[in-house]
């Protein structure tokens, strides 16, 4: 039988909008971390998108800039139950950075500063549902939550919005990221609530 | 001690501006040791949950669990603790928990404390443990960092165990009374208060996470044997 | 305010499903850099997806602790070994 705790997590703000199963919506940002935020200085970052065939395509900085950017609205969900709506980013969308790159793979692994990893299809970063981002609402992306470069993919959980972005590797097989390699859902869509795998 | 038991709150205290003492009624919870700590599982009434740990203030008595918790600006589990929650109340308590950082009364030996802020939890337990057991004549000593006089836990029953010498260094805020200027903890407070190295007492370090770096990085430089220099760290909201 | 990491001490909550004894007081050597520390001293991040332990040596990932619906998974990515504390070996040396 549950137990539960009076007056604990009463000031949570109601939905107009369905929540996934098993969500709480927050105001709150919370930072969640599993390691010491990585210092990534925008003079010397680069994302590196590395092709199954080995091939290497690259951006800096000033070439992530020349990018169209687009202002995106959207609704965030963390495994970890809390969900926020409306909330604001800048970014471009994924498909501009696979504008040139040659593939038959159907897998991506995202790499971050720091040794991160999360896996995810690479349909699901295409066709503007996926993001590489540097603001927040109207600033740019501090480093505690990912800046200054993170993807953002906000139909699947947040593990798979990889903060502190540096890589995106192409792969034949569906190869298992940081959390999900430990008991995690390999894809993670809140709506179905694929928390675990 | 895998499980999690039913608690209830049984009695609340305040200890300091933003800090106070919880006493659960935790059926089934027995045996815990000083410098044991407990996970504390709290559930929304919507389901949402929360586990944070803390360490016990004081041991010896089964089915019952002593916290003393400090507010963590900001936090979510922490200012519930300490402002929201009244008797009656229920939680989660699995415990106790940890096999390290435990001081055992037939340990025996000197003890030195070292504690930065609510990092003293922890080692007034094993303070409390060592009045408590009427067999061990073991020296403690402890050394206590503390923003300013109104941050100093159990400050007076420390100052009166028997067995005890405490220090309290204060960081930005000292007593009218006190020599020594507010700052953090130096090479020569642990040389002047602390046991000398040839003592070969067991040290115990508690506190923020930089502060245990640096006390326990001090008292290495003083001459402490760093195999006999146990840590906990602690950084929970 | 980056989120302070705690210790090893913190995992034995976690893992008291998982072992007979308390785990944080095992001896591991982190495969990356070759420290050998008891876990208890180890950092750890308590994710609330899951508990990370850190080599306090290199900050190599060395145990990922994840309390999952179906059992606790432990994920030893960086550890070269691990050994009980003294007294921990059940009866006398091989051969005997």
């Amino acid at each position: 039988m549950a137990v539960f705790t009076r007056g604990f997590g009463g000031r949570r703000p109601d939905s107009e909008r369905p929540v996934p199963p098993g969500q709480y919506l927050t105001d709150d940002f919370p930072v969640l971390s599993i390691g010491p935020t990585p210092n990534v200085d925008t003079s010397t970052w680069q994302l590196t998108i590395r092709t199954e065939e080995g091939a290497e395509h690259r951006w800096d900085w000033a070439a992530l800039q020349a990018l169209p950017a687009e202002d995106v609205t959207v609704d965030i969900h963390c495994v970890t139950r809390w969900s926020k709506q409306d909330t604001h980013w800048r970014g471009v969308p994924v498909d501009a950075f696979f504008a040139d790159v040659e593939t038959a793979a159907e897998y991506v692994v995202a790499h971050s500063f720091g040794g991160y990893t999360t896996n995810l299809p690479l349909d699901d970063l295409l066709d503007g549902r996926a993001w590489v981002v540097t603001e927040y609402e109207g600033e740019p992306l501090e480093p505690l939550h990912g800046g200054p470069v993170r993807l953002l993919v906000p139909h699947l959980y947040l593990w798979k919005s990889a903060k502190w972005l540096r890589a995106l590797t192409l792969h034949l097989d569906d190869e298992p990221g940081f959390w999900e390699q430990n008991g995690y859902h390999l894809y993670g869509d809140p709506w179905s609530e694929q928390r675990y795998g | 001690m895998s499980s999690w038991h039913a608690a209830q709150v049984v009695r609340t205290e305040p200890l300091a501006a933003s800090a106070r003492v919880l006493t659960l009624a935790v059926p089934g919870f027995a045996g815990a040791l000083a410098g044991q700590h407990v996970d504390v599982r709290l559930t929304a009434p919507d389901g949402y949950q929360a586990v944070r740990s803390y360490s016990l203030a004081r041991v010896g008595r089964d089915e019952v669990v002593e916290l003393a918790v400090d507010e963590v600006r900001g936090g979510e589990v922490s200012p519930y603790l300490v402002h929201e929650a009244r008797p009656g109340d229920r939680m989660e308590v699995r415990g106790p928990l940890g096999g390290y950082f435990v001081w055992r009364p037939h340990d025996g030996g000197a003890v030195q404390l070292v504690a930065g802020g609510s990092g003293i939890v922890p080692l007034a337990a094993m303070a409390r443990a060592r009045a408590a057991a009427p067999t061990s004549d073991a020296p403690f000593r402890l050394l206590a960092a503390v923003r300013t006089p109104a941050d100093a836990f159990f400050a007076k029953e420390l100052d009166s165990t028997e067995g005890l010498t405490t220090t309290w260094l204060y960081s930005r805020e000292a007593p009218p009374a006190s020599t020594r200027p507010p700052g953090r903890l130096t090479l020569d407070d642990v040389t002047a208060h602390a046991f000398a190295p040839d003592v070969g007492a067991r040290v115990y370090v508690c506190g923020p996470t930089g502060f245990v770096e640096a006390a326990a990085a001090l008292l290495v430089d003083a001459g402490h044997d760093a195999a006999r220099i146990r840590t906990e760290r602690f950084g929970g909201v | 305010m980056d989120p302070a990491p705690l210790d090893g001490n913190s995992l034995a909550g976690p893992l008291a499903g998982l072992f007979a004894t308390d785990v944080t007081l095992v001896t591991g050597r982190c495969a990356h850099c070759g420290d050998v520390s008891v876990l208890a001293a180890c950092v750890v991040y308590r994710h609330p997806m899951g508990a990370v332990a850190r080599c306090r040596a290199c900050t190599a990932v060395l145990l990922v602790v994840v309390e999952h619906p179906a059992g606790t998974r432990v994920g030893m990515p960086g550890l070269a070994w691990w050994q009980g504390p003294a007294g921990s070996t059940r009866t006398g040396a091989v051969g005997d």
